[in-house]
């Protein structure tokens, strides 16, 4: 048996999830978006066939996910910079909130331009 | 005082693979974790092993886990940590459990010496009091980080701790940034070196739940930030 453990749940530690899984799901996807690419080379049809199905909506709805974990990975990326390499802030919170903010409205305007 | 008269308390007991005892306990006003667990060793099982001493919050003897979160039990009211009258408490997380609410603290401490955490003198007792500004960068620096009570609260709450056991961790980070800003410690950059390492500030994932517990108010991830800094500025001058 294991004593509970009830010290995850404030702003600092959500950024750190969703640093850890915005980077992990942008490592899974490059290499698949390398592969699409690589298509170009030799498999014109193949990767025309392929854009033809990102056309789909459901696929512009997951690619503006994509586009939120970037936003995110990108914002989290910066927020570490600022903490390791400016002096102490102790708006931290706020911080993290302009981060997720930004994310989310990249996502937004990723949609806008899609449809 | 809520409803309830009577407190439920599970109370872990045994060492590592222990297991939660219930506890039934009269509620009362102005009623701390420690009288709680006080009064279960004092009326209902006198084996009940546990530690404390100023009962004030000095001694940083107390820490155990209330619901989940590493708390001083002496300065905790339960009015302010129960939930429906149910209370669960256990040791601290992150060190060897010897018995009940009892955690061996030697690799907490041990840690202390290896990021060097202690002040390295420059002068005698025959050389004049050294003058240090209150108001100087480093000495406000310092400040912050000095009234730490080794209650390994921090310690408990830090889940880099958990995945690495030899992580220094944030209270002996914070002992050491402090020394890094003594201007009358002989080796600063000695304490950096210590701290520069694979298990040492770089280590830190900046979850804040250091500072989010801290009874003290201090924030070690403010200090391991600084170390972050200062020792990359010492690589790149050479001097680590
Ligand atoms: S900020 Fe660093 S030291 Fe503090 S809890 Fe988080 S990982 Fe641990
Ligand atoms: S830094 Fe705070 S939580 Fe950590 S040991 Fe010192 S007083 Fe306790
Ligand atoms: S008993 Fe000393 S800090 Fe709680």
């Amino acid at each position: 048996m294991k004593p509970p453990v009830a010290t995850r749940g404030h702003p600092a530690y959500w950024a750190f999830v969703l640093h850890r899984i915005s980077g992990v799901g942008l490592a899974v996807f490059l290499p698949l978006h390398f592969y699409v690419l690589a298509m170009a080379v030799d498999e014109a049809a193949r990767l025309d066939r392929f854009l033809a199905w990102t056309e789909n909506p459901l696929v512009k709805l997951a690619e503006a996910g994509l586009v939120i974990l970037l936003a995110a990975h990108l914002a989290g990326g910066l927020r570490l910079l600022a903490v390791e390499f400016l002096p102490w802030r102790d708006r931290q919170k706020d911080y993290i909130a302009l981060g997720g903010g930004f994310a989310v409205v990249a996502g937004l305007f990723f949609l806008l331009g899609a449809f | 005082m809520s409803e309830n008269d009577t407190l439920s308390v599970d109370i872990w007991r045994g060492g590592e693979d222990g297991s939660f005892q219930t506890f039934h306990v009269p509620q009362r006003d102005h009623q701390t974790i420690l009288d709680v667990v006080t009064y279960v060793q004092k009326k209902l099982d006198p084996a009940l092993a546990y530690r404390f001493a100023c009962r004030v919050g000095m001694c940083g003897s107390c820490a155990m886990t209330v619901n989940g979160e590493p708390r001083w039990t002496c300065r905790t009211h339960v009015s302010r940590v129960a939930r429906d009258g149910k209370l669960t408490i256990a040791p601290l997380r992150n060190m060897p459990v010897i018995r009940d609410l009892v955690t061996d603290m030697t690799p907490f401490f041990e840690k202390w010496r290896r990021a060097t955490g202690s002040f390295v003198p420059s002068a005698t007792r025959h050389d004049p009091m050294a003058s240090v500004d209150p108001a100087s960068a480093e000495r406000t620096a310092a400040d912050e980080g000095i009234e730490c009570i080794n209650c390994g609260i921090c310690y408990a709450a830090c889940d880099v701790v958990a995945w690495n056991l030899d992580y220094l961790g944030p209270a002996a980070l914070n002992r050491a940034w402090t020394l890094v800003n003594d201007e009358r410690d002989a080796d600063r950059t000695g304490h950096l070196r210590a701290v520069a390492g694979d298990a040492g500030c770089h280590a830190c994932h900046t979850h804040q739940s250091c500072s989010t517990y801290c009874p003290k108010a201090l924030n070690p991830t403010a200090a391991i930030a600084g170390l972050k800094r200062r020792t990359v500025e010492a690589a790149l001058k050479g001097g680590l």
